[in-house]
């Protein structure tokens, strides 16, 4: 899709700098002109929103970073003194804290589109692994935030995650224990450790600029993919990405601002927990550790496998399924609107995924279906969280190595439409339809 | 054509001469990249004032049986346990019970010192600190995971893969014990 370039420089300025750096060229090429598939649904206007809460998150970030100071001492009263003291310090902190949760809610439902119109699909496997490496960065990233305000749950956040490295001891003894104390920088989670994980944090989202540019440019050679799944036919499948995906764009970042913000002025603490307004205290942990939300279906993962070694491989495992997608999935056809089986398949993916989810908050020992009593204590016994988490893990792992594998070598798909235009226009009328969109950005 | 020409004369062009110059500065560069990136590796290992706080000194006589005192030594806690009797019998007692890393009571106190238990207070699983006189054996349970530990700090139940480990510590008193 990225063909000849109609750029036109207007002004001496513009000629002169067109054939020195044509910058203003690949800004007019990839944001103004760019033909787009005409029928993209709401769910297209993420990787839009997504680029405002990158945007959101650095501009907050380099603020916060004036007013925080990194040292196990000092970090815990430096947030407090940025909450209380800093001019709109508390706003900023809000806006920064839920933005990775907004961040992540956003991820979410891209990726889920992604899976369900079968994005990861040839030609657009590199544009998929890129956006898998944005994730990851983008984990890492707010993993190492959630440790800087050094409070109970920073703190032990932090040990679980850096120690899950330790279970390469069960690979080769002492391998895990050294790699552990290298990320720690000591025999604990302590003062180095804090002022790596800033130096990471502040490093991190940079590199996922970096990464999203690629991602950008590799979505730029095929072109967007669409709720139909067919590739784009001709020019009347196509319109110009401004005014059309600017002003859709721009409406739907606007609700999901209003969302934001929700939770920014009203909110601002539903996500967070408790025990962080507590400081760190490496000799007591809290009673009920969880991670940030967005992580509570991996930690789910990792808490349903009874071995350490294979619970943390399970939890990486789940995110290298996403890695491998494009060449799991045997089916030709994209789009899950023609694909009624695996349609259902996905629904119940989703449901898995938030079913682990809602399984990572609890206690692995709650009960979800009460059976029977315990005859010593009285307490009820039955199908508890932790056997509910293995269920669904299986099926969550058995969607990306069983069902998709299979499903398309043997599910009857439904007919597939030749071109984007042909399901709204009973005749696949080319012809009409190119009047009906004729350019209306240039009728003044 | 120029090319055909030149591929017959043979100006000290050996090949072997040249896939060797190529292969030596290849290792010589990979030898001096490894030379820069290791002082950037090794830089995040503990620094010199981090080993230096090696061993801590502790007098344990106000600790009575049943209590535990916790003290932090290279940034860990440590649970130093006076068991009453009790706690000790049940703990012998299942000494030959099935465990996932098996070990003897006595194995995990010092000789004559069967009250004192002096264990690092980390979980084995995934490093949180494990709650006193908590769980089924009466000894620890683990908040994060779920693991159980009896009164000589072994692994019973839930994820953890090993026993709550022993630092090196030995009685300088009565009542005094050094760590580390």
């Amino acid at each position: 899709m990225s063909g000849h370039s109609k750029y036109e420089p207007k002004t001496g300025f513009e000629r002169w700098l067109d054939v020195r750096l044509p910058i203003v060229r690949m800004a007019y090429d990839t944001a103004i002109d760019f033909p787009t598939p005409k029928n993209l649904n709401y769910w297209w206007t993420f990787g839009g929103i997504l680029a405002v809460c990158l945007v959101i998150q650095i501009v907050t970030g380099v603020v916060l970073a004036m007013h925080y100071v990194a040292n196990a001492g000092l970090a815990f009263n430096s947030v407090e003194h940025i909450m209380r003291d800093v001019n709109h310090g508390w706003m900023i902190r809000y806006i920064h804290a839920n933005g990775a949760s907004m961040f992540f809610l956003a991820v979410y439902v891209h990726i889920a589109r992604g899976l369900y119109y079968g994005s990861y699909k040839a030609p657009r496997e590199i544009l998929w692994l890129l956006g898998c490496v944005i994730y990851l960065l983008m984990m890492a990233t707010a993993f190492m935030g959630y440790v800087l305000p050094w409070g109970q749950m920073s703190y032990y956040g932090a040990v679980v995650i850096t120690n899950l490295f330790s279970a390469f001891d069960n690979v080769i003894p002492g391998v895990g224990t050294a790699i552990t104390t290298w990320l720690w920088g000591g025999f604990a989670v302590d003062n180095a450790t804090l002022n790596r994980f800033f130096s990471l944090h502040y490093l991190l989202p940079f590199m996922i600029a970096g990464v999203v540019g690629l991602h950008i440019w590799a979505l730029h050679v095929p072109g967007n993919n669409n709720p139909v799944g067919v590739d784009v036919k001709s020019k009347e499948d196509t319109v110009p990405f401004h005014p059309y995906y600017t002003v859709k764009d721009g409406f739907a970042i606007l609700v999901f601002l209003l969302l934001f913000s929700w939770f920014v002025f009203f909110a601002p603490e539903a996500l967070g927990h408790a025990d962080n307004q507590v400081m760190a205290n490496p000799l007591a942990t809290p009673s009920h550790i969880v991670p940030e939300w967005y992580f509570l279906p991996f930690y789910a993962i990792l808490r349903a496998v009874p071995d350490k070694l294979f619970g943390v491989l399970g939890m990486f495992g789940a995110i290298a399924m996403l890695f491998a997608l494009p060449w799991l999935d045997t089916s030709k056809v994209r789009s899950m609107r023609y694909r009624p089986t695996a349609r259902w398949f996905f629904f119940l993916f989703i449901a898995a995924t938030l079913g682990l989810g809602w399984c990572g908050g609890k206690l692995p020992d709650d009960v979800v279906i009460p059976i029977g009593r315990d005859a010593v204590t009285g307490d009820p016994t039955g199908f508890t969280v932790v056997m509910l988490s293995r269920v669904l893990a299986v099926y969550y792992f058995a969607y990306f190595i069983a069902v998709l594998p299979l499903l398309g070598l043997f599910e009857k798909t439904l007919p597939v439409p030749d071109t984007i235009s042909t399901p709204v226009l009973p005749k696949g009328g080319a012809a009409m339809l190119s009047g009906a969109t004729a350019s209306p950005e240039k009728k003044g | 054509m120029a090319e055909t020409v030149n591929a017959h004369e043979t100006h000290g062009d050996d090949p072997s001469r040249r896939d060797f110059i190529h292969i030596a500065a290849m290792a010589t560069g990979a030898v001096g990249v490894a030379a820069v990136a290791w002082p950037f590796i090794d830089q995040m290992n503990p620094s010199a004032d981090t080993l230096a706080l090696a061993s801590i000194e502790q007098d344990i006589g106000k600790v009575a049986p049943g209590q535990q005192l916790v003290v932090k030594w290279r940034g860990k806690p440590v649970f130093v346990r006076h068991r009453t009797p009790a706690e000790i019998a049940a703990s012998v007692k299942d000494d030959h019970a099935d465990m996932r890393d098996p070990a003897t009571d006595a194995s995990r106190t010092k000789p004559g010192k069967q009250e004192w238990l002096i264990v690092i207070g980390v979980c084995t699983h995934l490093g949180c600190v494990p709650n006193f006189g908590t769980g089924d054996y009466g000894g620890w349970f683990c908040p994060c995971h779920g693991s159980v530990y009896d009164t000589a700090g072994r692994i019973r139940k839930g994820p953890a893969p090993r026993n709550l480990e022993l630092p090196s510590y030995e009685f300088t008193g009565p009542t005094k014990v050094k760590i580390g």
